[in-house]
């Protein structure tokens, strides 16, 4: 690790983020993608807009240059989807806010576990971070169990 | 002459705030963690500070994806609750102290950091549920506060080196503010956590308390630690733990500890809390 901020390079910072499993760095590439999105739950920060699409959430997103898929992530209140789509979860919260739910419920989703036993992960103590660090790293040692198999 | 007398660092979620609302405070869940702040609740009744400069990152409230300061202050006189989706939260507006912070920011722009004022802004979560955890549930909040947002959303977010500076010009700056003011940095969020993805969950003690003994005693080392370390190990939303080297880097090259909690699980995340003085 070098002390010289110009040693950084921007693609190895950007492409190491792509290692980490089962997560979505909210890169300027992911901003970009989101923008619409975010800004759109960031609308619903504002009480009449919560009105307005609790009354109508389908002609409320189409007043949004969102691309169709976003929108039925947003319909269907798939978080990960909408991460896909560039959302990012403190503007995502707008929405789960507007739903009255809570981080957890959000965080739980996007695990494919249910609420309960997502709460009850954390009690125990959380997702342990072994086997979940780097991608790489996964397949590497993938990769020595099946060689050390074939002997 | 101001000068900064201790450090603390908080958990900023707004679960916290939500048990508090709720009455379910001191329940099976909650009670180990507001139990946890009970000693910070009396510290502060003795050290009394005239000042907080509250170091947090707004969750997409007062700045939505048009603007995107990495480091920005409160100048203004007064922020108010924000309204993050479920209306703003009942506590008091909090006050700031326009003549202290210009005067940050003044000398923060001087050394090179190209901080955003804000003259008017409203304060989320990240910022008022730190002050409900260690000030409890007062009409008024008991000191002035000075909001210190950073970018901690948007990649990329700034280094830990460049926080731990951050941290030591504010010092140079209240150091030089003419006034006799008792002032506290407050680093807050964390510890580990991921809010998303299949990874959500995330939670890693053995870093969370090599991070602690690092922020305490050798933060030199600490500051130069990458943002793919916080991510791998303390989960894409750990990364704010950048934020508590503002508080270590206000505080001088050593330090006192005078108090550590460290708590699993709250809601998603685990949740640290130090106090901190000086110690030359």
């Amino acid at each position: 690790m070098s002390d010289d901020p110009k040693d950084i390079d921007v693609h190895e910072y950007l492409a190491a983020f792509d290692d980490i499993p089962g997560t979505r760095v909210f890169t300027a590439k992911r901003a970009r993608q989101g923008y619409h999105l975010n800004q759109f739950a960031m609308s619903l920060m504002q009480a009449e807009n919560r009105e307005r699409f609790k009354a109508n959430e389908r002609a409320y997103l189409d007043e949004w240059p969102i691309t169709e898929a976003a929108k039925l992530a947003v319909l269907a209140r798939d978080y990960n989807a909408m991460i896909d789509e560039g959302g990012n979860v403190y503007f995502l919260s707008k929405l789960f806010s507007t739903d009255g739910k809570s981080f957890q419920f959000a965080a739980g989703s996007m695990t494919g576990m249910s609420q309960e036993e997502y709460a009850q992960m954390m009690i125990n103590g959380g997702r342990s971070p072994e086997g979940v660090r780097s991608i790489k790293a996964n397949r590497a040692a993938a990769g020595a169990a099946d060689s050390k198999g074939s002997y | 002459m101001a000068r900064v007398t201790a450090g603390l660092t908080s958990s900023h979620i707004p679960a916290l705030g939500a048990a508090i609302q709720t009455g379910t405070s001191r329940n099976e869940y909650w009670g180990p963690v507001f139990d946890g702040y009970d000693w910070v609740k009396e510290y502060e009744k003795t050290a009394k500070p005239d000042v907080v400069i509250l170091v947090y990152n707004d969750h997409a409230s007062a700045f939505d994806m048009n603007i995107i300061p990495t480091f920005a202050i409160g100048c203004a006189e007064r922020f108010k609750p924000a309204d993050e989706g479920w209306g703003p939260r009942p506590v008091p507006d909090v006050i700031g102290h326009p003549d202290l912070a210009w005067h940050i920011a003044q000398c923060l722009i001087l050394e090179e950091f190209d901080m955003t004022i804000m003259n008017q802004m409203d304060v989320d979560h990240g910022c008022t549920v730190p002050l409900s955890m260690i000030f409890g549930e007062p009409g008024e909040w008991p000191c002035k506060v000075i909001p210190l947002p950073v970018n901690v959303v948007t990649y990329p977010p700034p280094s830990g080196n460049r926080c731990y500076k951050l941290g030591q010009a504010i010092r140079r700056a209240v150091e030089s503010f003419p006034e006799d003011l008792n002032v506290q940095v407050w680093g807050t969020g964390g510890m580990s956590h991921q809010l998303q993805g299949p990874r959500a969950g995330l939670i890693n003690r053995d870093f969370d308390e090599k991070f602690i003994e690092a922020l305490i005693n050798d933060p030199e080392t600490l500051r130069h630690m990458p943002h793919i370390e916080y991510l791998r190990e303390a989960g894409s939303e750990g990364i704010e733990l950048v934020m508590w080297l503002i508080m270590r880097g206000a505080l001088g090259p050593k330090v006192k500890e005078l108090y550590r909690f460290y708590h699993i699980p709250a809601s998603n995340t685990a949740l640290g809390v130090l106090a901190l003085e000086p110690a030359g």
